[in-house]
Formats: structure tokens, sequence, C-alpha cells
């Protein structure tokens, strides 16, 4: 189903939590909504949920406006990062409310309600747990119990608000994985709530990121990272050194450092140098290597500029031991903004 | 010092203590001596001297003593009205933790601390004051009166007393769980379809669940016990509004010792179960969290 | 348009009807109660009940009430803080009976609170010949009303500290040792400042317990007038005699010890949200 988000804008108290937002989210996409705490990716979340109601805007289902419908009536799925769970209720219960507590004809038979929990809780691999109570499980297995429960429903989208946030590190990666092939199986329109950029460039179709209420950016993984359209998604969006200097007649300097700025106007700017874009050249910035720690098939390098700058360098392991003592940089690629 | 010098300084590490020692924090072995000295003294020694009272009695003595007609009329009514009690109480406090927990309205404070009034005001002044209010003519019993109610003087007068006694345990024991609550679980039974009916007769009140069997069983606990607010308000009928805890009085003025250690051991045995039942429900909630 | 509602928000009615609801229960239950004390006291005007609560035998009444009260809170706070420091600072077998024991007298009904010490102390009882042999009195005379009064709020501190001190756990009290404090320093300068809200708020409803007892203290005072009547036991002599304005005059003294206490109470845990009451009694 497509979701239309159009000027959406809402405000706890005095502060704007969303400030004239515009999305597009086609059909069957999985898209991840990034930002840092506060940027109002949550709320954007809860108000296509039915959770939040806009102060302004629409939220559009399919062309059809339920801004200000109520949560049952939307038919989304929303899987909460505490995971929510009916604690009184065993895992089969928990999958099979939904169903459960729909009237009339709506309401499948027993039977088919009894399939439906099975299929589900062999599609997120925890076939046979259906007679536990959610505190007989871990983490990593009660989120997924939540994923099930949202998916019973067989929502038009389904939503997901930091839904690795309580796990730990290893859980989560193996849960990232499962929430894409869940995702491929079922061909639903996923979208899901993360401060962590990591997980939202390997998850996501499409990533839109947030900051103080408004989307800085929006597009595939690899064009917000290598294309960022602005300071903040660049700071916010992979590994970057960070220098503030000024730019003048599209060149900007700071410190040693000069970076080619063409169309940003004059004044004082801010500029990002990917780690893996400061590479060992005949000319060039000079730096000294304090400390090399390789790790993996990259080599992280910690070295200081002339004045003082210190930067980071990412280098393939094979050039490891060419960082040493007094070496000259060049730049492959860096992004300039005014500031 | 060294190692052998402070060896020689312990020969009592030889002996082997009670209780082997847990704890790197001093004064267990006294805290605790005193604490079960005073227990036993206090209550553990008086209480078991109802019990040996009441074995005093061979067992038909103990049977006429503890059932006997006007025994059994008393039990019937204390644990009735006890019962009644705890359920009004099992609906109003519910209601009453549910506007102190979710609604703002003006007064909220004072009314959140009123709550606690009967654990604060002696029982024989609720006892009074609400013989006042629910006697025949009394500010509200005139208003019962012309419609054929009697709300004093007979068993309904305890009921009102217990449910006066019993309101705060029900309020007191929900409360923190329905706080706790967390607005997730609201919200997803919501997005699931479900109506704000089946959310709060599926989620919410088997959640409060245990919260509210442990408050209810309180309640009931102290009704059955309870004296002081109910004796003002029972008319103190012989098989019609007669509690317990009075035949007991009764019995002991008559220098019937065995007779009223006997009812007492009844009472005992029915506080003791309702302990049990207790500690049974809280372990039982316990796996759900 | 129409403004939905968030999910957990009741519609209007509906909360304008649960609270209507309430108020009328609870009018109905505590609130009248409390005003019709202070309205029988008043009928017949302020100086009738300020006689009343002067008499020489209401006199002597408060005295008793303030002096058992002034012998069972300290001998129970000092009881809660032993128990407390053996129970939540150190493990051992048994711990859960014995917490179970220390409550026990919750579970029991005042009158068999009081009988269980004319058993004991009574002229029949077990220490009765004994008693009279050496021209003690317990039973009918002040110790056995500190008795009774002590057996009925004998957890109320000790429930509200070990619970407390538990949460606090023990890594204080091992810093303090472990710098070389002796334990009872560290019981003072250490534990007992981290409790001091909730052995108040023990206290606080310690102290209106026993100021306000009915069934235990009836069952072992014998009702002597100006000797062993507490102040509840002397509002049910007089409203008996149908002195009804000295009755509610006595008692209207003890709803106001009530209303201290609840106000003392709701600051104490407005200001120190970690002093909870743990369902007192």
């Amino acid at each position: 189903m497509t979701i239309s988000i159009r000027s959406v804008q809402k405000q706890f108290g005095r502060y704007p939590a969303l400030n004239n937002v515009d999305l597009e989210i086609a059909d069957g996409e999985l898209l991840a909504l990034l930002g840092p705490s506060g940027s109002g990716k949550t709320t954007l979340l809860r108000a296509i949920a039915g959770l939040e109601f806009p102060d302004a805007g629409q939220v559009l289902f399919h062309d059809k406006d339920v801004t200000y419908a109520s949560a049952a009536a939307r038919r989304v799925g929303f899987v909460f990062q505490q995971y929510a769970l009916f604690k009184h209720m065993t895992v089969a219960k928990n999958i099979a409310f939904g169903l459960d507590v729909r009237k009339g004809k709506d309401k499948p038979p027993k039977a088919e309600i009894a399939k439906r929990v099975d299929e589900l809780l062999k599609l997120v691999e925890l076939d046979g747990l259906g007679g536990r109570y959610p505190s007989q499980l871990s983490g990593g297995q009660r989120q997924r119990v939540a994923l099930s429960r949202a998916l019973a429903v067989q929502p038009s989208v389904l939503l997901l608000d930091e839904p690795f946030g309580a796990l730990d590190a290893t859980v989560r990666k193996s849960l990232r994985k499962e929430l894409r092939r869940v995702h491929d199986a079922t061909g639903v329109t996923t979208i899901f709530v993360t401060h962590d950029q990591e997980e939202a460039l390997e998850l996501a179709d499409r990533v839109a990121i947030l900051n103080k209420g408004k989307i800085e950016q929006i597009g595939s993984p690899r064009e917000v990272h290598d294309n960022p359209a602005s300071a903040f998604v660049c700071g916010f969006v992979g590994e970057s050194n960070r220098f503030e200097g000024k730019v003048v007649g599209g060149r900007f300097t700071a410190g040693p450092l000069a970076l080619p700025a063409p169309g940003v106007a004059d004044g004082a700017a801010v500029a990002f140098v990917r780690p893996h874009d400061f590479v060992l050249a005949g000319e060039g910035v000079e730096a000294r290597v304090e400390r090399v720690n390789a790790q993996g098939a990259l080599a992280r390098v910690d070295a200081v500029l002339a004045d003082g700058t210190r930067i980071e360098i990412a280098a393939s392991r094979a050039d490891a031991d060419r960082f040493n003592g007094a070496v000259t940089l060049a730049i492959g690629k860096s992004h300039v903004y005014a500031a | 010092m060294t190692a052998d010098s402070l060896a020689a300084q312990r020969p009592a590490a030889a002996r082997r203590p009670l209780f082997r020692r847990r704890s790197a924090i001093p004064g267990f072995g006294l805290t605790l001596g005193v604490t079960l000295s005073i227990l036993s003294l206090v209550v553990l020694i008086p209480l078991s001297a109802v019990a040996l009272k009441a074995a005093e009695l061979s067992p038909s003595e103990f049977v006429a003593a503890a059932f006997s007609e006007r025994a059994l009329a008393a039990y019937r009514l204390t644990f009735g009205a006890a019962l009644v009690a705890a359920i009004a109480n099992g609906v109003f406090g519910v209601l009453t933790t549910w506007a102190l927990v979710r609604y703002e309205f003006p007064g909220k404070t004072i009314i959140n601390a009123l709550v606690d009034l009967p654990f604060a005001l002696p029982t024989a002044v609720a006892g009074i004051a609400l013989a006042t209010l629910y006697a025949p003519n009394g500010w509200i019993g005139q208003f019962l009166t012309p419609l054929g109610i009697k709300a004093a003087y007979n068993p309904a007068g305890v009921t009102i007393a217990l449910i006066f006694i019993g309101l705060p345990f029900v309020v007191r024991t929900i409360e923190p769980v329905m706080r706790d609550l967390s607005a997730d679980v609201e919200e997803a039974s919501a997005s699931l379809g479900a109506g704000r009916l089946q959310t709060i007769w599926r989620v919410i009140l088997p959640a409060l669940g245990p919260a509210w069997l442990t408050g209810f069983a309180m309640a009931f606990a102290r009704g059955v016990g309870e004296y002081g607010s109910v004796i003002f308000i029972a008319g103190n009928m012989p098989y019609k509004s007669e509690i317990a805890p009075l035949l007991i009085i009764i019995q002991l003025e008559q220098f019937q010792y065995a007779q009223a250690a006997s009812i007492a051991v009844v009472m005992l045995v029915v506080s003791f179960l309702m302990l049990f039942v207790i500690n049974a429900i809280q372990a039982f909630s316990r796996r759900f969290v | 348009m129409a403004r939905a509602r968030h999910p957990t928000e009741d519609p209007t009615w509906v909360k304008a009807l649960v609270i209507g609801v309430v108020m009328v229960f609870l009018a109905l239950v505590l609130i009248l109660p409390l005003v019709a004390v202070f309205a029988e006291a008043l009928r017949k005007g302020v100086p009738a009940a300020v006689e009343a609560v002067l008499h020489e035998d209401a006199l002597a009444a408060v005295k008793l009430t303030l002096l058992t009260a002034a012998i069972a809170v300290p001998f129970n706070a000092i009881f809660g803080l032993c128990a407390s420091w053996a129970v939540a600072k150190h493990d051992f077998p048994g711990k859960a009976f014995l917490i179970t024991l220390i409550d026990l007298p919750f579970s029991v009904s005042p009158v068999v609170a009081g009988l269980i010490y004319v058993l004991v102390f009574g002229m029949q009882g077990w220490l009765g010949e004994w008693l009279l042999d050496n021209d003690l009195k317990v039973i009918f005379a002040v110790p056995g009303i500190v008795l009774a009064t002590v057996f009925v709020t004998f957890p109320f501190v000790a429930r509200e500290l070990i619970p407390l001190m538990q949460e606090q756990g023990t890594s204080e009290e091992e810093a303090a040792i472990s710098m070389g404090a002796s334990g009872l320093y560290t019981f003072w300068r250490v534990t007992t400042p981290n409790v001091r809200w909730g052995l108040l708020y023990g206290v606080l409803l310690c102290n209106a317990r026993a100021m306000g007892e009915f069934g235990a203290v009836s069952v072992v005072s014998g009702h002597i007038r100006g000797l062993t009547n507490t102040m509840p036991l002397h509002v049910e002599i007089l409203y008996n005699e149908y002195d009804f304005v000295g009755a509610f005059a006595v008692a209207a003294l003890l709803c106001l010890l009530a209303i201290v206490t609840l106000v003392l109470k709701t600051a104490l845990e407005v200001a120190q949200p970690a002093v909870r009451g743990r369902g007192g009694h």
C-alpha cells in the first residue's frame, strides 16, 4: 500500500516535533526513518499508526485520508521497542489477539486462527513455543513474537519503533536479517524507526533522515551516504572527519587543509572527509601518523595535521605498513557546506 | 602485621557458626537474636496460648464451643459481610484507582489522601460516625427508611462498616500495578484492532488480576477480624447481627476462656488460610513478570 | 472535523461518569463520616464540645493514650530497625518465613490480640497466680493496654524498612566497613540516614494505629474510667451512655489526629517519592 504524508505538523507544548513533513512511501517498500533522539521520527511513525494525531496536514493510505482515523480502524501492525506483549497471555494468544478481538463475520473460525498462529510462529522460527508465556522467552524471542503478532492481522503496513533497540548486539544483527527476510516473504510495506545508521543503511530500501522535525534527505542508502544533501546528513550518516573553516571563491580552507567547494557561497563553512577518502599520495596535506590499528580488512590510522587537527584514516590492510611517521595525503572526495 | 599473627588472632575461626556467614556486614547474630526474642515474646508465645487454651477442651466440647448455633450464625455474618464488602470494594476500588491514576480532576490530591483515612482513623470513631449516618433517623438513613431499606443495626450495617475498613487495601494494592501498566500495551491492543472496551476487558483487567485478588483477599481478611467500627452499627443481636469477634468478648465476659479461645482458633485458622492465599497469589503473579 | 482521541484516553463522558460514581461512593463511605463527627461534636456549640474534651475523665484518657503510644511506638521502631537490619542486610535460610511471622499481627483480629494476653496474664492465665502473688497487674491495667497496642502495631515500622533496605542493597555498608567503620557506626551514619524517611513513614502509621486501637485494648482494659480508659474506649463509653456530644467531641480529637497523619503522610510521599506506602494497615 502506498502511504502519503502531506505537510504534517505536530507540536508538543512549544516544541515542534514535526515541522511540515512530506513523504511518499511506495507499495512494498522497506523504509527507514533515521535520526537522533528528538528528531521527530517516532512521532511521524505514531502519526501513521494512529497513536498520535497531527495538528495539521494529512496522512493518506492509498489516497484515502486516515489522518484522524483511530488506530483500530487503520489495520496497521505496530512493533514496540519494549515489545509490549500481553504478559498474562501465552505466545499463541498474543499472536491470535488481533484476530480474536474481531467481531461477527470478520472473526475467522478458531481452527483458522490456530493455523495462522502456527504459520506465523514458523515464519519467525519460534515453532513449538506457542504455549509459553512472554516471561519465559529471551528478548530476541519476545520481539519475534511481537513481530508475528503485528503480522497476524495482515496489516496494510508494518510499523516498527526502534524494534532492535532493547536487544544486545548479536541478537540485533540476526533479527535485522530476519526482518528483511520476513519483509521479502510477505511483501508488506514496512517503515521502521532507528537511530542506528548502520541498521538503516543495511536494511532499508530507502532511508529518510530526520532532524529537528524535518526530513533532511530521502534516498537509497548509497545515495544518502555518497551524496549527503546537508551537513547534518553528512555528519550523521557514515563516518567522517569534520573540519570548520571558511570558503573564499569556491575554495574551502581550514588550517593546512584546502578543499574544492564549487558553488558554496563565501563565508564560514564545514567540510567532511570520509576516513577512506584520505589516500597516500606524492603531494597534498602533510600529516604525522600516531597510531595504526589493523583490524579485519581495514587499518584505522590516527594522524595529526600540521596545525594539530586530529584525523582518522581508513586504509586497506596492505597499505597499513606505509602509514609510518610523516605522510602526505591526498583527498579523494570531500563535502563542503555553508555553516 | 604478618599473615601468621593475623591467623593467631582468630582462634574462633575454628568454631563453625550456626549460620554460615554470607555477609561482610556485622551485627547479624545480635539483631537476629533480638528480633527472634521479641517476636517470640510479643507475638508467637501469646498466640500459642490460644491453641493451648482451646486444647484444654475435649474434642466434643471444642466443637460445641466453636461451632454452636450462635457461633455458626456469627461466622456466617462475619464471613458473609466481609465477602460482600470485599466485592463492593473490588468494584469501587478499581474505579477509584482508575480515576486517581488516569484522570486529572480538582481535589485529586485530597481524594488520594482521603483514601487512606481508614488506615488513620480509629475504628471506634468510624463506627460511631457510620452509625450516625446510616441509623434509620440518621443523615443518610432517613432517606433510606421510606424506601424500606434498613442500613444499620443489621447485616447491611456490618457490611457498610467493612466497606469503609477495606477500601484502601484494594486501592493501594492495585494502584502501583495500574501505574506501571505501560501505555505501549494498550496501544498495541488498539493497533491490533481492539475496541476500547475489548482493551479494558482483555488486556487491562487481566493485567490487574493478581493485584486485584490480593487486595480483595486483604480487604476480606481485615474485614473478618474487624471489631471497632462494626459493633456500633451492627446492632449486635445474637443469631442475627452478632459478629464472631464480639462473641469472643461475650464469652470472655462470662469467664468462658476456653470457649472464647475455641472461637479464636477458628478465626486464626481462617486468617492463616487468607495469608497463605495472598502469598500464593503473589507467587503466582511473579511468574508473569 | 472530528478530533481523534488517543487510544489510551477515555471519552469525556466516561471520565465524567467514573469520577462521578467514585465521588458519590467516597462521599458515602469516607467523606460524610468525617463530616458527621465534627458536625455532631459541635451540635450544641463549641463550648459544649470543649467542655467534654476537658472533662477530667477525657483528659485522663488522652494521657493514657499518649503514654501508650509513647511506649509502643519507640519499642516497635527499635524492633523494626533491628529486624530490618537482620533481614535486609543478611541472607539466611527461612528469611521469607520470618518476614511472614513479623507480618502476622496484621492478620490477627484485634479481639484475638487482646484475648491472647488475657490468656497469658489474666487471673486464669499462665502467669495469673504468679502475678497475683507478686502484687502485679497486667490485665485491666496499663501494662496490658501497652502490650495489646504493641501487638497490633508490631509490623508497621519493620514492613516499611525491610523492602526499603533491601532496595538499597549492601554496597554502602560494605564500603563503610571496608574503610574501617564499626558496625554500629555504619548503622547510624550510613544505613539509618538512607532510610530515615521510611522510618518516619512507618512511625507515623504506627502512631496513628497505636492511638486509635480499639478492639485489642477493649479486651484487656476493663474500662475503668480515669485509669484504664484510652481515648477510643472513652468514646465508646460516652456513646453508649447517650452522651453524643461528648463522644463525638473526643472522636473529633481523634479525627484531627487522623487528618494530621494523612497530611504528613501525603507530604512525605510527595517530598520523598521513594517512600511509598507498602499496603500499610
